[in-house]
């Protein structure tokens, strides 16, 4: 349909919105939005992690074939575990020319951090184009390690001056983190960085000790033989690491997942809001995103939407809380 | 060796296929003109031409828009020296002496130590790129958190000596830009700082680009204004062959520093953290502090533009590698090439190397051509720029203005930063007045936040020793190296004293 969408005149848009809405016509009209200005996309992370990437691969195949008739620009927006983000999406309300790629820090640095002043659940739910997936990673050099049980006793056995390197305090990743820290009984340092990539540049520098990626993020240091997984925290094994260990398999009841889904700001118009839910259901059937998906370690079953992505928002707020309220919100903000 | 010849002679040929050829020319020439524009920046310009290359083959796409990064590199310089408004973050440093310069009516002949500069930097960066590149990226791997903090304590230590021999100014300027650097929201903990009660625009810290515009384009304007009474002195610049000709004979005063300029770029490009801002900067400093006359830094010498000119070049070059490799890009707009990438079906990784020769190798091939493209189509149009400052005063006064409103409102697209531009260009203005420096404030405003996020990851690792900066080698060397930057002047200023006493 979007096809359909962008051939129609950019002129003519504006009269005819101008004429239904004035006739009061409402659900024939509302398919007539379309972008009028550059679309900025907002990564709540930093350049190179795993939704910089997605943004940029979605923005590339926007472009290519030819979704929007105006360009979408991605801007990474880090800052303070994605709140920066956060709250230009807040202070945004209203507008139909802004969106934003999540990760769980969507659920959780609200939570975490309140000073910020933000709440999600008023903005406007787009469309979810995949579930991600968490594996725990050391460098290949550390050769005492070769699974979960030789990991915690080296973590354990260095005290509390094991560094796990993540990227921001209240990011999932911390979650995670702070909830093999309870599981496990021990205690480790958690050291920020801006983003995934860069994470897994300081993991293969050893600058940390370990760290918990998504596969898109490390999947090329695994290849070149710098880093390997020891366990993944899914339901079943996934097809790009059938020789990796789920937690369940070993007796731990661990399971962690994060959603990457687009979302407007508050108070965007069902208009612009509907045409956005096809854009992305469009790229989310392409032959081209399903592929980055199988690669990426990524599932990308059922495209999730509009209203029904907001409660499944809801849902995960509820599970964040009551994750946040386990492990202790001091247990990951390290205070 | 002959093997790494041997690719690149394979990369060269591919760079001038007729096609690739021609997208380094077009890229080259609307990088130039992207740059050129204050506010639009290569990544928006970048951004906007992405479209482009899905009408081309995957390298001959990547070509072009290494090609425009590169144009808008050099592009950003030309506003920085015709209306001393700063194109874009990289061409900041390039205000510093490139401005005066035009004020003085030599336009020509920083437009041409820029062009030159930037061929020179940009390269010896490809040519450390095509012969060092996978040492160099596991070299970029031994650089964590620590090493990053050392290494901008060396760029302020390279500032300590900008402000002249005031040094007192220099530290007050400095730690002014550190305050503003730390405006928005906390980077560990993300929470509210110095928000002004609650001003919404300052949760999102104070754009870089927004203090230089105003400091240097409105603060520079009033100065202007107020210096002449609006009676500007109207210099006709005339641009034939043999001034040309007299102008590339400035190289010999600035080779040297621009050869410097061109490593430390280079290097600096590389460390994913960093990239050709903080590099151009640091390439300023220490172009002035090896000078034999620094004092005339800041008001019009050839070498203060060369230096971050050739710096940002080679930054750009080298930030490719972390990019490629790493999969890290090291500035915004080789985010957007990486994006390219991923849409293509090309991994960075330490495996693209050995994987996708062909690329890697047309890619490198193309940066040989687009630095000469670059270089000529630059000189053709110098003549053209000065036009600029034909102009009488009254009348580009009011575009300077317009300019840079429009250069505050475009990043981020909010009122908030065209008060707060406006504000920091009277602020900059009354700084003049009262003889302090302000590029050292510029320049912590840029390096401040990557400062802090390095040193307090650092003593996160360390659990509070500060002993790690000096136990790790690159860090201490580095925290050596500042140490006797920040005593250089004092001991060559103590000499001169002897001296003196002497005779």
């Amino acid at each position: 349909m979007s096809n359909v969408l962008h051939r129609v005149k950019k002129t003519a848009i504006p009269a005819v919105i101008a004429a239904a809405t004035s006739l009061g016509m409402s659900a024939p009209a509302m398919a007539e939005w379309s972008p009028k200005k550059p679309i900025e996309l907002i990564i709540m992370a930093g350049a190179g992690g795993g939704a910089d990437q997605i943004a940029r691969l979605l923005q590339g195949l926007i472009e290519k074939n030819k979704l929007s008739p105006r360009p979408v620009i991605p801007i990474n927006k880090a800052g303070g575990s994605g709140a920066e983000a956060l709250r230009y999406i807040q202070d945004k309300a209203g507008d139909d020319h802004t969106l934003l790629v999540t990760l769980n820090s969507f659920y959780t640095t609200p939570v975490i951090q309140e000073g910020i002043g933000v709440d999600v659940s008023n903005f406007t739910p787009i469309g979810r184009m995949a579930i991600d997936n968490f594996l725990l990673w050391v460098h290949q050099d550390m050769t005492d390690i070769t699974d979960l049980d030789s990991y915690v006793a080296a973590v354990k056995a260095a005290g509390n001056s094991w560094k796990v390197g993540g990227t921001g305090t209240g990011q999932e990743d911390s979650i995670l983190t702070a909830m093999m820290e309870k599981e496990f009984g021990y205690d480790v340092i958690y050291i920020p960085f801006p983003g995934g990539g860069t994470v897994a540049k300081n993991l293969v520098g050893k600058h940390i000790d370990s760290t918990v990626n998504n596969p898109a993020e490390q999947n090329e240091f695994f290849r070149a033989g710098n880093t390997k997984p020891l366990v993944q925290f899914t339901a079943e094994r996934l097809p790009a690491y059938p020789d990796v260990p789920t937690a369940k398999e070993l007796g731990v009841n661990m399971e962690y997942y994060m959603q990457r889904s687009i979302n407007g700001p508050p108070g965007m118009s069902a208009e612009a809001q509907e045409w956005y839910i096809n854009l992305f259901k469009t790229l989310f059937e392409s032959e081209e995103w399903q592929k980055f998906c199988v690669e990426d370690g990524l599932a990308c079953d059922t495209y999730v939407s509009g209203a029904e992505l907001g409660t499944y928002h809801q849902q995960q707020i509820a599970l964040h809380k009551e994750l946040i309220e386990a492990v202790g919100a001091s247990a990951i903000t390290g205070e | 060796m002959e093997e790494i010849l041997l690719h690149l002679a394979g990369g060269l040929s591919q760079a001038m296929e007729p096609l690739n050829f021609m997208m380094i020319i077009l890229g080259c020439a609307l990088g130039l003109l992207i740059g050129a524009m204050p506010g639009l920046g290569s990544v928006n310009g970048v951004a906007i031409l992405l479209p482009i290359t899905f009408l081309v083959p995957p390298t001959s796409a990547i070509i072009f828009l290494a090609a425009i990064y590169y144009g808008a590199m050099y592009g950003g310089a030309i506003s920085s020296i015709t209306l001393g408004i700063p194109g874009a973050s990289t061409a900041v440093a390039t205000v510093f002496d490139g401005r005066p310069l035009a004020q003085a009516g030599h336009a020509d002949k920083a437009l041409t130590a820029a062009a030159v500069a930037s061929f020179i930097g940009g390269t010896i960066s490809v040519i450390l790129f095509t012969l060092f590149a996978p040492p160099l990226a596991t070299f970029a791997l031994k650089f964590g958190p620590a090493e990053e903090f050392s290494l901008m304590l060396l760029a302020f230590a390279t500032f300590i000596g900008l402000g002249g021999d005031d040094i007192p100014k220099t530290i007050f300027s400095i730690l002014v830009g550190l305050v503003l650097a730390a405006v928005g929201l906390d980077i560990i903990s993300g929470q509210p700082r110095l928000v002004f009660g609650d001003i919404d625009g300052f949760l999102h810290g104070i754009n870089f680009l927004v203090l230089a515009i105003g400091i240097y384009g409105i603060g520079e304007m009033l100065w202007t204004l107020e210096s002449t009474q609006g009676e500007v002195v109207v210099h006709k610049v005339k641009m034939s062959l043999s001034q040309l000709i007299e102008n590339l004979k400035d190289v010999k005063s600035y080779i040297a520093t621009t050869s410097l300029g061109s490593v430390l770029g280079y290097f600096v490009g590389t460390l994913p953290a960093a990239g050709a801002t903080p590099a151009s900067l640091m390439a300023y400093g220490l172009a002035k502090t090896f000078s034999k006359d620094p004092d005339s830094f800041g008001k019009g010498n050839v070498a203060g533009v060369a230096a971050p000119e050739a710096a940002n070049n080679a930054a750009s070059t080298g930030s490719m590698l972390p990019m490629i490799t790493l999969g890290i890009p090291g500035s915004p707009t080789t985010a957007i090439l990486l994006g390219g990438m991923i849409i293509w079906g090309l991994r960075p990784g330490p495996l693209l190397f050995t994987e996708n020769p062909e690329f890697v190798w047309g890619l490198i091939g193309s940066l040989y051509i687009a630095n000469f493209a670059t270089l000529v189509i630059n000189i053709a149009f110098i003549p053209l720029f000065v036009k600029v400052l034909t102009i009488p005063f009254t009348i580009l006064a009011p575009i300077i203005y317009i300019l840079c409103v429009v250069g505050g409102y475009a990043p981020t697209q909010t009122m908030h930063d065209v008060w707060l531009m406006l504000l920091f260009g009277v602020v900059g203005y009354l700084l003049r007045k009262l003889n302090y420096p302000v590029a050292p404030a510029v320049l912590a405003i840029v390096l401040g936040p990557l400062a802090e996020r390095s040193l307090r990851q650092s003593l996160l690792s360390s659990q509070g020793e500060l002993s790690i900066f000096v136990t790790r080698p690159i860090s201490a060397v580095c925290i050596l190296i500042a140490v006797g930057l920040v005593c250089y002047p004092l001991v060559r200023k103590f000499k001169k004293k002897t001296g003196e006493t002497a005779s």
